[in-house]
């Protein structure tokens, strides 16, 4: 057996980017330098764990971002108001996941289309849930994601919890080999008498499951929500799970390495902000980043079959 | 001959009909002739966009163009700073925004062809870049399109609005590319099937290349029209036609996995995508419940429209 | 030598048929398996064996008559969902593991047990035991990601997981072309093991074009034949000529030996080595996948350019697997015919559909492609009619150099005669075929061969020399023959 090659870039990526930090502000290298730099990554890394399963699955999920707006918009009015109803709404946005992806497997549907329709649901569902930018989080909420653990600071301890048990559902659980098999083959799972169906709605609900608490741990950090909240983690999340290593087909993701990628994609914003660079191009830097990264991958992908 | 009703496009048509048919029915202050005429000059711009991503889509699976908003930002911000609003630079203006599609395009193809990125990372990823130059270039200033321009964006010959008379031009040159030239049957085979078509000595990259130009130049054209039309550029312009460009051409009945596209249906989809959302105003619905009823039709339509389970 | 254990048989097909739309694939098959047998399936490609196969493996369900297993506590069910209960297990021809999961996870596709807590070391052992008594060596990890694995390794692990214990125990397994990846000492291997598991009361069923492997292995020889059983016999029964009678073999028209044009230019070569003059009908032979295809492939893509498309071209290509390098699925027959033609049917930067009818009508006579009407989808021929489109495509070009991907498989024997008349005459205008063929018969209708073993050419056959024990001498490796 040899090493997995895969989680080696983007492991390197974040050591380099996180050396460049240190080294453009010393400061950063402390507890609360760290708790600042990762403040926003809890989110990030749940949305790209999402993404992720959609990808492990040969899809793509377009409406990842608006999803994550509305859920926090749930959460920061049903969640803190009327928990009961707030929570019975969450699970059935999971189930809507779920069903999604048993539509798009049984009519052989287009994720990328399916999936940008649902981009205008979930946007219009969290205008009529939050119409203007507001609302609250609840308090235990904005406890947990705001707490202080000794040592070492709670988005660190919360992204490698993540990435642990997303690594044991994906990647461990004898479940997780077969959402991974579908995407591997679909035509030899369903020989082997799995229904594609149950299989592909299950990685759907899965991915919502994970966007949920995204969008949650969202609201715990910023205490209010608004319609377009998280509209950039479609992309985030993308970019995150290539960074980690993903591929776009053939079910070959790792769940470490994409909360690395969001970790990375995190990190780029900060040190961007660091670079002083004019807000002008901001944007462009971080589609900059994306195709070095990715010229990079085709770099080692070339080593590695040399 | 196929009949009529064998038509991919038909349903669209159909669709489209009758929500002009239930818009006008209420909408009283309008008239049916009013709302025709701003359908057919909003459908314009998506028409020119779809035109763009049907040929890109018909290329096959994966291939997509995510970054027309961004390119026509660029080009509707770069061609009207450079007129700054005077008489006599309306050609220079338009060249430049074609030019920039095309620049567009070229770089688009490249990071695909050189860094094996997916189509739709690789466009997406390059967008960012594209907006950020159109944040540089203008600086939130807002230039106004030339008088003559503005005039002919917002202007009607024969009683129809001139943009949508363009659009029918081009429309009309693009079926011709589609259905008659040996272009059409390129992208088509390259999206039934790639390998084979290399097979069968087409010059494949060489067509990929001229359809993400095309797609690009159409955008370039297409953010030039609309900042002329509104009477200057907006970071945000092109926000709406990234959805708009890919479900005109999945609503008109062409083929999301490529390799079978028409025409007629861009027409339909971007008349329905258009008459819908007044429908829809017109009943007096807010934002959040358009946005729900437009997202649920555009998939209730792929939904029924697919050719049905794998394998089948 | 058939060691038939007391009890249920283990499969029992009565009367059963297969049709797909007008199609008779399998018609009226009645056929049972007992413990302890290793059933031979043989026939010529279309002879219905995958069919039979899919309708016992329950991937298919009869259209007509029943298919019923018996269980190991003596029940007998009927119907598709009895397979499994049943101990029947299926290993495919074309590959079907996840690339993307590792060995002792692909056993966990079709194991249900392996579930819960420590199912991950249960699974090793399972394959790993597996891969131990069928290949000792073998030298697989069960934690290796199959997609860094070889083919023969990855056929190895999916033969091991068809015999792997589980929760239900393997009692009937189908291997389809089990040894099409192994070499000669792997495939040993498997033979030794196949014949220790059916003297053990287990039940194979065996799919193999390798005469030698049927013999050695089989204790009984099922003949099929346009979809019925022709032959069903035990091995000791037949001999090698006796069982090639009883499929009915094909020889193909003769082969008009003609003078071998010496005299003209050499007009290509490539860095494999071989070498064709104008109007020479070169074949590679050799065993499949030695490199032959990748070498055509090498050539076609070289003499033709990802960006320009010359009139008339260097090179054209007949495909073989026509899904995969051939047809386009959503057009009519014409447009499949024109599409190599193209460039010469623009006019004013329009293509003339005039022409384009045309030249498919003149091809349609020319080839005999079975259709009224050109404009019906190509998907609406059989296989041997899209085949004749393929090689329309590619003849109504005026390119000097043809080459042909194992063009013939799946085609029936009337097509085959007329393309092998056509290939003959177009040679004598002039052009030149690069054929690849896995049959070899075709390739001794070539005037020049060349050999292919291991991706490299062991030996160029002319005239005289090309003959089916040259071809067979050079294919295997001499050491391992002898």
């Amino acid at each position: 057996m040899r090493p997995d090659l895969r989680i080696l870039l983007p492991v390197l990526s974040l050591a380099v980017l996180l050396a460049l930090v240190f080294w453009l502000q010393p400061r950063a290298m402390s507890y609360r330098g760290l708790n600042l730099l990762f403040n926003l990554a809890v989110p990030i890394a749940l949305a790209t764990v999402a993404q992720m399963i959609i990808i492990m699955v040969n899809d793509i999920d377009l409406s990842m971002g608006t999803f994550v707006s509305f859920v926090a918009c749930v959460t920061a009015t049903f969640v803190h108001d009327t928990p009961v109803i707030g929570y019975l709404m969450l699970a059935g946005a999971v189930l809507a996941y779920a069903a999604i992806g048993a539509l798009i497997q049984a009519r052989d549907l287009p994720a990328i289309v399916v999936t940008l329709g649902m981009s205008f649901v979930w946007a219009g569902l969290a205008v009529l849930v939050l119409p203007t930018p507001g609302g609250a989080a609840p308090e235990w909420l904005r406890t947990l994601m705001t707490a202080r653990p000794p040592f070492v600071p709670m988005a660190v301890i919360a992204a490698a919890l993540i990435a642990l048990v997303g690594h044991l559902i994906v990647m461990r659980s004898s479940f997780g080999v077969l959402l991974r098999g579908l995407g591997g083959n679909e035509k030899s799972v369903a020989k082997a008498g799995w229904s594609p169906v149950l299989l592909r709605a299950s990685a759907y609900g899965l991915a919502g499951l994970f966007a949920v608490l995204a969008g949650m741990t969202l609201v715990g950090l910023t205490t209010a929500a608004d319609a377009n909240i998280a509209l950039r983690y479609t992309l985030l999340s993308i970019a995150g799970v290539i960074l980690g290593g993903g591929e776009f087909t053939g079910g070959r993701v790792s769940p470490v390495g994409a909360v690395i990628g969001a970790l990375t994609l995190t990190l780029a914003a900060s040190f961007l902000s660091f670079l002083k660079l004019s807000s002008d191009w901001q944007i462009g830097a971080q589609g900059a980043i994306l195709i070095l990264v990715l010229a990079a991958r085709l770099l080692f992908a070339r080593r590695a079959r040399a | 001959m196929k009949t009529l009703l064998a038509r991919p496009w038909i349903w669209a048509w159909v669709a489209a009909a009758l929500a002009f048919a239930l818009t006008a029915a209420i909408s009283q202050n309008q008239g049916a002739w009013g709302l025709a005429v701003a359908a057919l000059t909003f459908s314009a711009f998506s028409v020119i966009v779809g035109l763009g991503q049907m040929f890109v889509i018909t290329l096959g699976p994966g291939n997509v163009d995510l970054s027309i908003p961004a390119t026509m930002t660029l080009a509707g911000t770069v061609s009207l700073k450079v007129m700054d609003g005077g008489a006599g630079a309306e050609v220079t203006g338009l060249a430049i925004a074609l030019a920039i599609g095309a620049g567009v395009g070229l770089t688009n193809y490249l990071l695909i062809l050189l860094i094996r990125i997916p189509p739709i990372i690789a466009t997406l990823a390059a967008s960012f870049l594209y907006q950020s130059l159109a944040i540089w270039s203008n600086r939130g200033l807002r230039v106004k399109p030339p008088e003559s321009l503005a005039e002919f964006a917002v202007g009607r010959s024969l009683g129809l609005p001139n943009l949508a008379l363009l659009a029918l031009v081009l429309s009309v040159l693009a079926w011709v590319a589609l259905n008659r030239a040996a272009y059409g049957r390129q992208i088509s085979a390259i999206g039934q099937n790639p390998r084979a078509a290399r097979l069968s000595g087409l010059p494949v990259e060489a067509v990929r290349l001229a359809t993400y130009m095309l797609c690009a130049v159409l955008a370039g054209l297409c953010g030039f029209l609309l900042s002329c039309f509104s009477g200057g550029a907006a970071l945000n312009m092109g926000q709406e036609y990234l959805l708009a460009s890919i479900a005109v051409v999945v609503i008109g009945g062409s083929s999301i996995g490529g390799g079978r596209s028409n025409v007629p249906g861009i027409w339909a989809g971007a008349l329905f995508l258009f008459l819908i959302v007044s429908m829809l105003n017109s009943y007096g619905l807010g934002a959040g419940v358009r946005l729900l009823m437009t997202g649920l039709i555009i998939i209730a339509i792929v939904a029924v429209g697919s050719r049905g389970p794998r394998g089948t | 030598m058939t060691r038939t254990e007391p009890g249920q048989p283990l499969v029992t097909l009565d009367g059963a048929r297969k049709s797909f739309g007008a199609i008779r694939a399998l018609d009226a098959v009645t056929l049972t398996i007992d413990r302890g047998e290793c059933l031979a399936l043989v026939g010529h490609n279309g002879a219905g064996k995958s069919t039979l196969v899919n309708l016992i493996n329950g991937a298919l369900a009869p259209s007509g008559g029943t298919v019923s297993y018996g269980l190991p506590d003596g029940q007998v069910v009927t119907g598709g969902g009895g397979m499994r209960a049943a101990g029947i297990r299926a290993v495919h021809q074309e590959l079907s593991l996840c690339p993307n999961l590792t060995v002792l996870e692909n056993l966990r596709i079709p194991q249900r047990d392996l579930t819960g807590r420590g199912w991950r070391a249960l699974a090793a052992a399972r394959i790993g035991q597996a891969l131990d008594r069928i290949f000792p060596g073998h030298g697989i990890h069960p934690r290796a990601v199959v997609g860094d694995l070889t083919l023969a390794e990855r056929q190895m692990v999916e033969i091991a997981i068809g015999f792997a214990e589980g929760a239900i125990a393997p009692r009937l397994v189908i291997l389809d072309e089990p040894t099409s990846s192994l070499d000669a000492s792997i495939a040993r291997q498997l033979l030794t093991h196949i014949r220790a598991f059916c003297a053990a009361g287990g039940a194979v069923i065996f799919i193999s074009h390798m005469m030698g492997e049927v013999f050695d292995v089989a204790s009984r020889i099922v003949v099929m034949k346009d979809g019925r059983i022709t032959g069903d016999r035990p091995t000791v029964e037949f001999t090698r000529e006796t069982l090639v009678a009883a499929m009915g073999h094909v020889a193909p028209g003769a082969a008009s030996a003609r003078a071998a044009p010496q005299d003209s230019a050499t007009i290509l070569t490539t860095p494999e080595g071989l070498t064709a003059r104008k109007g020479e009908i070169v074949g590679l032979a050799g065993l499949a996948g030695h490199g032959q295809a990748a070498a055509l492939a090498r050539f076609y893509l070289g003499r033709t350019s990802d960006w320009r498309q010359s009139d008339p071209p260097a090179a054209v290509f007949v495909a073989g697997d026509r899904a995969r390098d051939g047809l386009m699925p959503l057009w009519s027959i014409r447009l499949n015919t024109s599409l190599a033609r193209l460039p010469g049917l623009v006019r004013r930067g329009l293509v003339d559909r005039r022409a384009e009818a045309e030249l498919a009508e003149t091809w349609k006579a020319r080839i005999g492609i079975r259709s009224d009407d050109l404009t019906n989808p190509i998907l609406s021929l059989s296989g041997g009619n899209q085949q004749k489109v393929l090689f329309a495509r590619a003849l109504a070009t005026a390119a000097p150099v043809v080459v042909m991907d194992d063009p013939m498989r799946g085609v029936d024997v009337g097509t085959k005669t007329q393309v092998y008349a056509m290939i003959r005459t177009e040679a004598e205008a002039g052009r030149t075929f690069l054929w690849y063929s896995t049959e070899t018969d075709e390739i001794l209708l070539c005037d020049r061969v060349f050999v292919f073993r291991n991706g490299t050419i062991v030996a160029e056959l002319t005239g005289d020399g090309i003959t089916e024990a040259a071809i067979l001498a050079h294919s295997f490796d001499q050491r391992e023959t002898a």
